[in-house]
């Protein structure tokens, strides 16, 4: 499916450009696009080692046992296939705990890393397993506990009380990604010819 | 009030290495052995965000995006979802730094305590860059068929998207 939408928004751009007379911008985007692909590759780079480096400590130390046995009433309900022993679960734990603190950076190389032993298990390694497309949905579900940025944000444009949003947040946060986690395992029942 | 996200990267670094050595772990060895894992993860994401980059940027300056907003603001309208809020849900899922932009200026156009700047900023909030996490995150274990991941993770997009106007006028409107 990535493929369809990438070979689509890369034709659909080139078509609009030539039909508004932007095919110039567009020209420049892609080589901006790509150099830029390549900074901000660079600018991530320092805190995902260090985070990565961090969190062996942890792992070796048993800190990360401690995280999952905290979270193992919610990964057994999600991930039910992995024990919450499972160097699986301690990666989505860790992962879990660094977006609610609201840690995109470190976030990140414990998704990879738990993606990665997930992907050890995988009887067909080309294909996503029902386990893989759950994390993936719950990190595209914002499920930060207080979100710093957006606050700082409205203070800024002088906002009376800028946190006033968050029963908002929360509460669309976990609805839509209750929404997701059932449209997925309603998908995974349907589309059960590949396990 | 900000004060609070100085302290979480400070404070992990010292619970995390104070057990470290608390259980007798050599840490700064196994801290170099974690990072170079980190950095070879870190570039095994490469290709794909390139990919993505660049056709995002693309799709930004072909004039696409605007002319499909306006489209849609036309569907909208009678929904009561805000006009300055479509471009921002159309960017939401493809771009973090073009919607946090978008974020910005809405805020500085209709004040943060509008009606806009309010469902602007439980959408930011409640939502993540779904393209840039389902990308990297299939990407470096070099999976081709994600199967149902992107319907289902657009789903949970397109409900907070509605479910922000709603709980917005819900608790700060009370209709």
């Amino acid at each position: 499916m990535l493929n369809y939408i990438w070979g689509i928004m890369i034709i659909i751009s080139i078509l609009c450009a030539s039909i508004t007379g932007r095919i110039e911008n567009v020209s420049n985007a892609i080589f901006s696009g790509a150099e830029n692909a390549v900074k901000f590759i660079i600018s991530i780079t320092g805190m995902m080692a260090l985070w990565t480096g961090l969190i062996k400590i942890a792992e070796e130390s048993g800190l990360t046992n401690i995280i999952a046995k905290i979270l193992s009433p919610v990964t057994k309900k999600l991930f039910p296939e992995f024990s919450s022993d499972s160097k699986e679960v301690k990666m989505i734990c860790m992962n879990i705990t660094a977006n609610l603190l609201g840690l995109g950076n470190a976030a990140t190389p414990f998704g990879i890393s738990a993606m990665q032993q997930m992907n050890k298990k995988n009887p067909h390694k080309n294909i996503a397993t029902n386990s893989m497309i759950i994390f993936i949905i719950l990190n595209t579900a914002s499920i930060q506990l207080v979100p710093t940025m957006i606050a700082t944000l409205r203070q800024s444009y002088g906002s009376r009380y800028p946190f006033d949003i968050i029963f908002a947040i929360w509460l669309t946060s976990i609805l839509s990604l209750v929404i997701g986690i059932f449209t997925a395992k309603f998908l995974e029942k349907r589309g059960k010819q590949i396990e | 009030m900000n004060s609070i996200s100085f302290y979480i990267v400070p404070c992990m670094m010292v619970i995390i290495i104070t057990f470290g050595i608390a259980k007798k772990i050599d840490v700064f060895d196994s801290f170099i052995s974690g990072a170079k894992e980190g950095v070879h993860s870190t570039f095994s994401i490469v290709p794909s965000i390139i990919g993505l980059i660049t056709a995002v940027s693309m799709l930004k300056a072909s004039g696409f995006l605007d002319i499909f907003s306006s489209f849609l603001s036309l569907l909208f309208k009678h929904l009561g979802i805000p006009t300055p809020i479509i471009p921002l849900m159309i960017l939401r899922p493809i771009s973090g730094s073009g919607s946090l932009a978008l974020l910005d200026s809405i805020l500085s156009n209709f004040g943060p305590d509008s009606f806009a700047g309010r469902v602007a900023s439980v959408l930011m909030g409640s939502t993540e860059t779904t393209f840039y996490a389902v990308t990297v995150y299939l990407g470096s274990v070099n999976i081709k068929n994600s199967r149902h991941a992107i319907p289902a993770a657009l789903l949970a997009d397109l409900s907070s998207f509605i479910l922000s106007c709603i709980f917005v006028r819900m608790l700060f409107y009370g209709t």
